[in-house]
């Protein structure tokens, strides 16, 4: 409950939860600070599908996470990592094998509940919720291996995320006479559907079981269900891994040009170039901590992470 | 396969056709098996009666758990258990007070029938939260062994002593432990049309068909109308889980069934979408377990075993998992074969080679198998025991479905989870689409 009325009184996209008001697929959400609203555009040139997001608070940076330590065990997987992620950015998450980058993920989104230490999402503390409770904030995961639901099609995959469906709740579901306003709203909700398909270029494949898809496929349909949640921050968990050249390409244009429209990214990546090239801001994490971070360039010329990255022998 | 899939393509009405198509073909086998045996009218009636019923509880159970398994991926292995809390609810609140010389032990508390629907349906309901809260929060497996304890706790409570009789509201119930209780309220046909002052009518209508049926003809014409009013009832939980799975809500219930955590990253509250589920799968298994007892004059707790959960499970899975229409096709072929199925193969058999003399024990039937080469003997002593060897059938008729059926004798079905059709695109828009981006549009 609580969750709600908070999102509620975030601004315009808090619509995100009330229902009926989200639904347009234009972003509607007052931009207020440095991310232009014109930077929208998408390959057909019509009012985007997917800007529903957007930016609802001043602060310049929506995560903020601080000395955040979890072990399983006797092992401590993050040890006291803080930093924080710029509004509009495309922030790199990198570090070694077993560096914690996966258990930082699981903590920010709510699969564990850190030993201590806070997550911050704009402005409000999320610490310890659970995952759809973070979801429903604005802050949306996707996996490291695809995890499409197999034995839906494409279509009921992209359908599933929007929030705020009334047809969720059972009895608007079954009883004669409601009914008619869940129809409506599916009508709706499957227009943003298609347009985010064709923006991702997979809606030949809308009618396809996902389970049928290839791996770079999986990820694109990952990323177009996240976005359809109308998220602030997504948080992609190597998202390139195990896909080829071209669609690496093609999935990089799409974050990028949603960066563009307003969106903050945290990216978990191995592929450090991919990382140096892509990202405006770089977090190193090293058992369990933050190493340093900076500028692609500051990163890559820093001694320690040399040192954590081929064992301090260069 | 092939055969019968463009078979079932032909037919007409579709998922409806192949239903209708289905429940003929079972009549029409019955009715030919009834005139091999030799049955009269009366005894063909009965027959198609008993067929009618048993095809409809388990159509109504196999729907049930569709929601639970084929929907939401809910391992329940204790169907039995809600029934029995069904029935017995039922009981509990709608026999007649108790009087002291009368038949029953213990009384109930004396309300109208349909109140005592309502209340077992709430508390199989009541009962699957109970298990769920704790249970939905462990891992699938767990649950299972979570539900089939239930179902064997619920038949133990209503064996025990200690609920035999007690004191509700000041009047004597009870649940008669393991002698049973006689459901002593008025006849459930009679309520339900008297209900709708119909009663009269009807008994007119009971006494007009002794022409065809002579001597008391009640009985038979009850079982036929019950048979039929279930059927209704079969539509009824169709329509309604039809209606729970072409929704979001269906549609999240899908999503858990295929990764519960994508599901919880997308926003979706998915322990409370769960508990839904597995509430409402409940009412209706214990509606069920009313509609079959509630005529039955009596029941005991040993009835309630967890055999019929797994009646339940194979009609499911002859059905195949997620598909509502596939859930009552597997219900009526399971009833008509596989449970009634045995019993009137074996009087057939006998009619047909009425020489055939069955040896009384293993001894006798192996024997002259290996001395002689003989197999007949084996073969009629197999045939006169076919009831016993039902469970052998059923675990046959298992493997071979998981071997060459897998997704249920339907095949995998797409049933989209909406309430509206995916592909179909407001006329505007899908110009737009063509122009874009749908190069590759199916």
């Amino acid at each position: 409950m609580r969750d709600r009325r908070a999102r509620d009184d975030d601004g315009p996209t808090g619509a995100g939860v009330g229902g009926d008001a989200d639904l347009r697929p234009d972003g509607s959400g007052t931009r207020s600070e440095g991310a232009d609203v014109d930077t929208r555009e998408t390959p057909g040139g019509a009012g985007s599908p997917i800007a529903g997001g957007g930016v609802s608070l001043d602060a310049e940076y929506p995560l903020v996470v601080s000395d955040l330590v979890k072990s399983f065990g006797g092992i401590t997987a993050v040890d006291g990592a803080s930093f924080r992620v710029e509004r509009g950015s495309l922030t790199g998450l990198i570090g070694p094998n077993g560096a914690g980058k996966s258990t930082t993920f699981n903590l920010i989104t709510g699969v564990h509940a850190p030993d201590s230490g806070t997550v911050t999402f704009n402005g409000e503390e999320i610490t310890g919720l659970e995952p759809h409770q973070v979801a429903n904030r604005g802050l949306v995961r996707t996996f490291q291996i695809a995890r499409e639901l197999k034995e839906m099609t494409v279509l009921e995959n992209m359908m599933l995320a929007p929030k705020g469906q009334v047809g969720e709740r059972l009895w608007r579901s079954v009883t004669p006479g409601v009914r008619g306003g869940v129809i409506e709203q599916e009508r709706e909700l499957l227009e943003r559907v298609w347009e985010t398909l064709e923006f991702f270029e997979i809606d030949h494949l809308a009618e396809e079981f996902a389970g049928n898809l290839s791996g770079g496929q999986r990820k694109l349909l990952e990323l177009a269900r996240a976005l359809l949640t109308d998220p602030d921050m997504l948080l992609l968990d190597e998202p390139f891994a195990g896909v080829n050249p071209t669609l690496e390409a093609r999935l990089l244009d799409h974050v990028h040009e949603l960066k563009d429209r307003g969106y903050t990214f945290l990216l978990v990546e191995h592929d450090m170039d991919l990382i140096m090239e892509n990202c405006e801001h770089v977090v190193v994490l090293h058992q369990g901590r933050v190493l340093t971070e900076g500028t692609p360039a500051e990163v890559r010329d820093d001694e320690e992470v040399i040192e954590a990255y081929l064992g301090g022998s260069v | 396969m092939s055969i019968a899939d463009r078979f079932a393509e032909r037919l007409p009405g579709g998922d409806a056709g192949l239903v209708v198509a289905v429940l003929l073909g079972l009549y029409l086998v019955y009715v030919l098996s009834g005139e091999i045996i030799g049955f009269e009218l009366r005894g063909q009636l009965n027959s198609i009666a008993t067929l009618t019923f048993y095809v409809a509880v388990f159509a109504m159970l196999a729907l049930a758990l569709n929601l639970h398994w084929g929907y939401t991926g809910l391992f329940n292995i204790g169907v039995v258990g809600f029934m029995a809390v069904g029935i017995y609810v039922l009981a509990l609140v709608s026999k007649p007070v108790y009087e002291p010389g009368g038949a029953a032990q213990v009384g109930g508390l004396g309300l109208p029938l349909i109140v005592g629907v309502v209340a077992g349906m709430a508390a199989a309901a009541l009962l699957g939260l109970v298990i769920a809260l704790p249970a939905l929060r462990l891992r699938a497996d767990y649950l299972a062994i979570v539900t089939i304890a239930m179902s064997e706790i619920v038949r133990f409570t209503f064996l025990s002593s200690t609920f035999q009789e007690f004191q509700l509201f000041g009047k004597r119930v009870g649940f008669g432990g393991g002698s049973g209780l006689i459901l002593d309220y008025r006849d459930p046909l009679a309520a339900l049309f008297g209900a709708v002052g119909l009663w009269d009518p009807y008994l007119g209508v009971v006494a007009a068909t002794e022409a065809v049926v002579p001597r008391n003809p009640k009985p038979v014409v009850d079982g036929l109308v019950w048979g039929v009013l279930l059927l209704v009832v079969v539509a009824g939980y169709f329509w309604l889980l039809k209606r729970t799975g072409e929704s979001p809500f269906g549609r999240v219930l899908k999503a858990i069934r295929e990764d519960e955590m994508v599901a919880n990253s997308l926003g979706k509250d998915t322990n409370g979408f769960k508990i839904k589920s597995f509430m409402l799968g409940c009412a209706l298994m214990g509606l069920a377990g009313i509609l079959w007892y509630v005529g039955q004059g009596a029941v005991t707790p040993n009835t309630f075993r967890p055999r019929i959960t797994f009646f339940v499970w194979i009609a499911l899975i002859i059905g195949g998992a997620g598909s509502n229409t596939g859930s009552i096709l597997g219900g009526a072929l399971f009833a008509g074969l596989l449970y009634q199925g045995p019993r009137y193969l074996k009087s057939v058999i006998e009619e047909l080679f009425p020489g055939a003399a069955a040896p009384n024990s293993f001894g006798p039937a192996v024997s002259p198998l290996i001395s002689g080469g003989d197999p007949l003997p084996f073969v009629w002593y197999t045939l006169d025991n076919v009831r016993q060897l039902q469970l052998v059938i059923m675990g046959l008729v298992l493997i071979w479905l998981m071997h060459n059926r897998p997704d249920g004798l339907l095949g995998h079905r797409k049933e989209s989870a909406a309430s509206i059709d995916l592909m179909t695109r407001t006329a505007s828009t899908a110009e737009d689409a063509g122009g874009q981006g749908g190069d590759e549009d199916a």
